[in-house]
């Protein structure tokens, strides 16, 4: 077992979100907008397919070192999963189901001739005798027989379910979100199960460059994009709480000084200050190569920075709002009482200052998951993003870009990285959107 | 008014400052000056001295924030970060570490970046706008289900998808306009046009979702029930009343980024190769030319000051209500 910085934090990352969940639940008055959130089918559908994506993730960051390799490599129980994609690479590029490479190249036959073709592919359709009579009817026939499985399989659990009289149990299958939830997961449990028993003998989606499996790049990936939608959550929230409340809750130089650190902050283009840091860490690497001697813990490194640069120029929006709030919450009747009372500042702020700007917290968390998901794409781009031998969306787009301009069209690496980074995005956009809807006041008044 | 105004920009002063020291300890913390001598003398083996000739060349041979060996004020006032920041501010950007003149150089690139983002904005601004006034109009409708709908998926994809997207198939394949690169005059118009049809197409979810919700909150106030009681049609309502009073807040949102469409967009400009600031930024990170990088953060979080100081007077301007103190 092999810990690595960002699977501590992920693990972290966890338990406080199940606490708070547990928090939730126990409040009465937060229970009324969840129960809003499960009566929504889009919501339901949307968290379900985000709690796919979360499970993917997390079997992404349970490390351990690789027996087979002399121990030198670390491999996570997702490779385990897919150590056919892992271990199938090619020489180079190869199309989605192809048997044959993408190039042609010259073949020395047995006979000692050589002519020029395409040559077969390693792994991908190897078991074909005759791939141009075969493929067609090969693949058909495997996708039906893995999709049946799968399906039948989800039919199973559905049965089973259905025969639990438990009357909340029947009341949440028949409901619209119950029945949304089940599609979703019937969807990815029968796709998962299709694509898993094809890519023992084909590339799904192809091969990239250097001949590694598109579909495990972006299976990959979902790790990176989770990691940076809800760690650098992780750095940004006690900034922004902390800061937020106490600029509106004791004013004067105190709010001076935060509302001069936070306008410092926004006033520097984000851009070059990511870059600087970057810069930093690469230089600091490079200096002290005894504590980064695998590539692995350097990747995750950059990463966990990343992470944390992102987080330092993005709690200024949240801490602004906060404040606002704040400076209203304070001139309420609950609050003056309190004082009369003779309670303590720490205390007013923890018990009722606090508890009333959560939802605000709740919804900026949400919104901003999908919006830095996106940035690491484009932060990659510019080179200063993940590390480059970290599997992510962004350096699969960037390695993709020039393929564009090929003959024919390199089109399966970009394809891959736009659906399933479409898939998560829409997914935290649409689930963001009932949270808001559910938790901010005004929306809840009007209807 | 006056007294405000000064008082702003005086506040601005320490701000900068805080700027300056922020981002001069974030890359002297990176490289030393000996480093960076090394990476622009280019050579493998240079020689201490053409090192030390670069560092006085370049005014790095003084320390760096403190300097023990002077008296008095001169502590402060005989290091690297005071010498290249006085002229910082006084506009005069001096020498890039490459050895060309950064204030004419940004005096040239503003151009072009202005010529991509100023168009951009405009565009930007109409079609979101005439886009929510219709989602707005039918709303309540399957109109406006569709309408959200494509609002939330075009928000989901990756501003990255649609500059590659737009360049494989309206350069590439349709061939209606090249696929990068930039000319003088009106010649750069065909250049232009592609990136800006991008950016507005990129922007539109979350443009018409904003501006949407804009519109929603002032069709339930209560003059907009007074002006449906008189007997206006509802297009009346919307654009005589609705759009009128939701400018105040369009208006000030558009002031505020005004200044910052000088800095130009960092991946736009770098895709297409148009010659900007935004490239010109992003060549000197890659090339990590400290003097550049520092004008420019020093350019842009003085533009940043100026859009804020330029909200708030808008306001007063379009708002009576609003009174600066």
């Amino acid at each position: 077992m092999l810990v690595l910085w960002t699977d501590a934090l992920i693990y972290l990352l966890v338990l406080a979100s199940l606490l708070l969940a547990w928090y939730l639940n126990s409040q009465p008055h937060m229970r009324r907008p969840l129960q809003k959130i499960a009566e929504n089918p889009v919501a339901t559908a949307s968290f379900t397919l985000l709690l796919c994506f979360v499970l993917i993730g997390l079997a992404d960051s349970i490390h351990f070192k690789d027996s087979q390799n002399n121990g030198n490599e670390a491999i996570s129980v997702l490779d385990v999963a897919c150590h056919a994609m892992r271990d199938h690479t090619e020489k180079t590029y190869s199309a989605p189901f192809a048997a044959h490479a993408y190039a042609k190249e010259t073949i020395v036959l047995a006979d000692g001739t050589a002519h020029w073709d395409y040559p077969r592919l390693q792994y991908g359709g190897a078991h074909l005798a005759d791939p141009e009579r075969e493929l067609t009817a090969d693949v058909l026939n495997k996708t039906l027989g893995g999709f049946s499985k799968g399906a039948g399989l989800m039919l199973m659990i559905l049965l089973l379910a259905w025969a639990d009289k438990r009357e909340r149990h029947q009341r949440f299958i028949r409901s619209a979100s119950g029945k949304a939830t089940w599609i979703v997961l019937f969807i990815v449990v029968s796709l998962t199960y299709t694509l898993f028993s094809l890519s023992q003998y084909y590339h799904v989606l192809g091969t990239d460059k250097v001949g590694e499996d598109v579909l495990y790049q972006s299976l990959k990936s979902i790790r990176t994009g989770l990691v940076i939608g809800s760690l650098t959550t992780l750095v940004m929230l006690p900034l922004a709480i902390v800061f937020g409340i106490m600029a509106g809750f004791f004013k004067g130089w105190i709010d001076d000084v935060i509302q001069f650190v936070y306008t410092t902050l926004n006033s520097i283009p984000g851009v070059l200050l990511i870059a600087a840091s970057i810069l930093m860490v690469q230089v600091y690497m490079t200096n002290h190569p005894d504590d980064f001697n695998n590539l692995l813990v350097r990747a995750d490194m950059r990463l966990l920075f990343l992470c944390l640069i992102l987080g330092v120029t993005s709690w200024t929006g949240l801490c602004r709002l906060l404040r606002a709030e704040t400076l209203k919450l304070r001139e309420m009747e609950y609050v003056q009482a309190a004082h009369a009372l003779g309670v303590k500042p720490a205390m007013i702020l923890f018990r009722h200052i606090l508890p009333n700007v959560m939802h605000i917290v709740l919804i900026s968390v949400v919104l901003d998951f999908s919006s830095l998901v996106l940035a690491e794409a484009v932060l990659s781009y510019i080179n200063i993003g993940v590390d480059p031998t970290t599997h992510s969306w962004g350096n699969m787009i960037n390695g993709a870009r020039l393929e564009m301009a090929r003959e024919p069209v390199v089109w399966w690496s970009l394809t891959a990285a736009f659906v399933s980074m479409f898939a998560l995005v829409l997914a935290a956009n649409l689930f963001a959107d009932s949270v808001r809807d559910a938790f901010d006041p005004r929306r809840t008044e009007r209807g | 008014m006056f007294t405000y105004i000064t008082r702003r920009l005086l506040y601005a002063i320490p701000l900068l400052i805080a700027v300056n020291i922020l981002t001069f300890v974030l890359f002297f913390v990176v490289n030393s000056p000996d480093d960076m001598a090394r990476m622009q003398l280019g050579q493998k083996h240079v020689t201490e001295q053409a090192v030390q000739n670069w560092k006085r060349q370049h005014g790095y041979d003084l320390p760096l924030l403190w300097n023990d060996a002077e008296e008095g004020g001169k502590h402060l006032t005989e290091t690297v970060f005071f010498q290249k920041s006085v002229h910082l501010f006084l506009f005069d950007f001096g020498i890039s570490d490459s050895g060309r003149n950064i204030g004419t150089d940004i005096r040239q690139r503003m151009w072009p970046s202005l010529a991509l983002a100023l168009p951009s904005l405009l565009v930007g601004l109409l079609v979101n706008i005439t886009l929510a006034l219709l989602m707005v109009l039918f709303r309540n409708s399957y109109l406006e289900l569709a309408g959200s709908v494509a609002c939330v998926g075009l928000m989901s994809v990756s501003s990255l998808f649609y500059i590659i997207g737009g360049q494989f198939f309206i350069g590439k394949l349709l061939k209606l306009v090249p696929i990068s690169g930039y000319d003088s005059g009106f010649a750069a118009i065909k250049f232009l046009v592609l990136p800006v049809i991008i950016s507005v197409v990129a922007g539109i979810g979350a443009g018409v979702r904003w501006y949407r919700a804009l519109f929603l909150e002032e069709v339930e106030k209560d003059y907009v029930r007074t002006a449906r009681a008189k007997g206006l049609s509802e297009t009346q309502v919307l654009f005589k009343h609705v759009l009128k009073n939701a400018m105040i807040p369009i208006l000030t949102g558009v002031v505020v980024v005004l200044p910052l469409l000088f800095m130009g967009s960092l991946i736009m400009e770098s895709f297409f190769s148009i010659p900007g600031l935004g490239s010109y930024t992003i060549d000197a990170i890659n090339r990590q030319d400290f003097a550049i990088v520092r004008s420019m953060v020093f350019l842009g979080s003085v533009l940043y000051i100026v859009g804020l100081l330029l909200t708030d007077i808008s306001y007063t301007l379009v708002d009576p209500r609003v009174r600066l103190s």
